[in-house]
């Protein structure tokens, strides 16, 4: 039940066992990480600038995560995502969720992805190797990920309509 | 009653300012009526709110459709679609 916004890097399985530390009724823990990639074919991309619009951020997180807490069981959850200048192969997003069982802790995770990719207020701007400075463009597909998720869709039928 | 406005990412840097105090005047109704006459402020605005379709609001940074009332609103921001994650 947390979420945090930083400039620091985070440690994947210190954040996964403070969730669980202490704790017999976690069944599944589930742990997304989101990575800066050097898209195409390697060494066009310097690194990247991650703007965000601070209050809003943190409230949209939260938001998205109690949405998660209403539709799963889950026992525990944590979002961490990271503002600032970063490099290819550097962590940019953590999903964590715990759950009795594990399709509620994946589909969790799954689902925090994909509404925090099309409503956090978070922006990239892509450095090049070359010097140049270019932000990163919303994906149709973020969206239609995001959308499998409405309740008005009916249930089991949502994938297989994705493209 | 001044309203702040924000801006973020390339909608930031069109403007050339992360945020600016308002007297909006009255007869604005919707955050489109605030793009509307934000556009007629300057050549730099009119840059920023060019494409129709692409700009996304917040009032009180919670999200919002262009056709929201600003009534009651104390901070509008406009931004690219998001890009996070």
């Amino acid at each position: 039940m947390a979420v945090r916004v930083q400039h620091e890097d985070f440690d994947i399985g210190a954040e996964a066992a403070r969730l669980v530390a202490g704790r017999t009724d976690i069944g599944s823990v589930v742990t997304f990480t989101g990575i800066v990639r050097d898209g195409n074919g390697g060494g066009t991309i310097a690194g990247m600038t991650l703007e965000h619009y601070p209050g809003m951020t943190e409230k949209e997180l939260a938001r998205v995560e109690a949405e998660a807490r209403a539709r799963w069981p889950l026992q525990a959850s944590l979002i961490v995502h990271r503002v600032g200048t970063l490099r290819p192969g550097d962590n940019i997003v953590l999903v964590v969720t715990a759950s009795l069982h594990r399709q509620a802790a994946f589909d969790a995770a799954a689902f925090l992805m994909d509404y925090l990719k099309t409503r956090a207020p978070f922006w990239k701007k892509e450095l090049g190797a070359d010097g140049s400075e270019q932000w990163v463009e919303a994906r149709e597909s973020d969206d239609e990920a995001a959308e499998r998720w409405a309740v008005s869709d009916p249930p089991g039928l949502t994938p297989s309509r994705k493209r | 009653m001044p309203v702040k406005i924000r801006y973020f990412a390339w909608m930031r840097e069109k403007t050339g300012k992360a945020e600016e105090i308002v007297d909006l005047p009255a007869g604005l109704v919707t955050v489109a009526d605030v793009v509307e006459w934000l556009k007629g402020r300057g050549p730099e605005y009119g840059e920023a709110f060019a494409k129709p379709g692409v700009v996304r609001a917040a009032l009180d940074q919670t999200h919002v459709k262009l056709e929201a009332s600003i009534a009651g609103a104390r901070e509008i921001a406009f931004f690219p679609p998001v890009t996070g994650g």
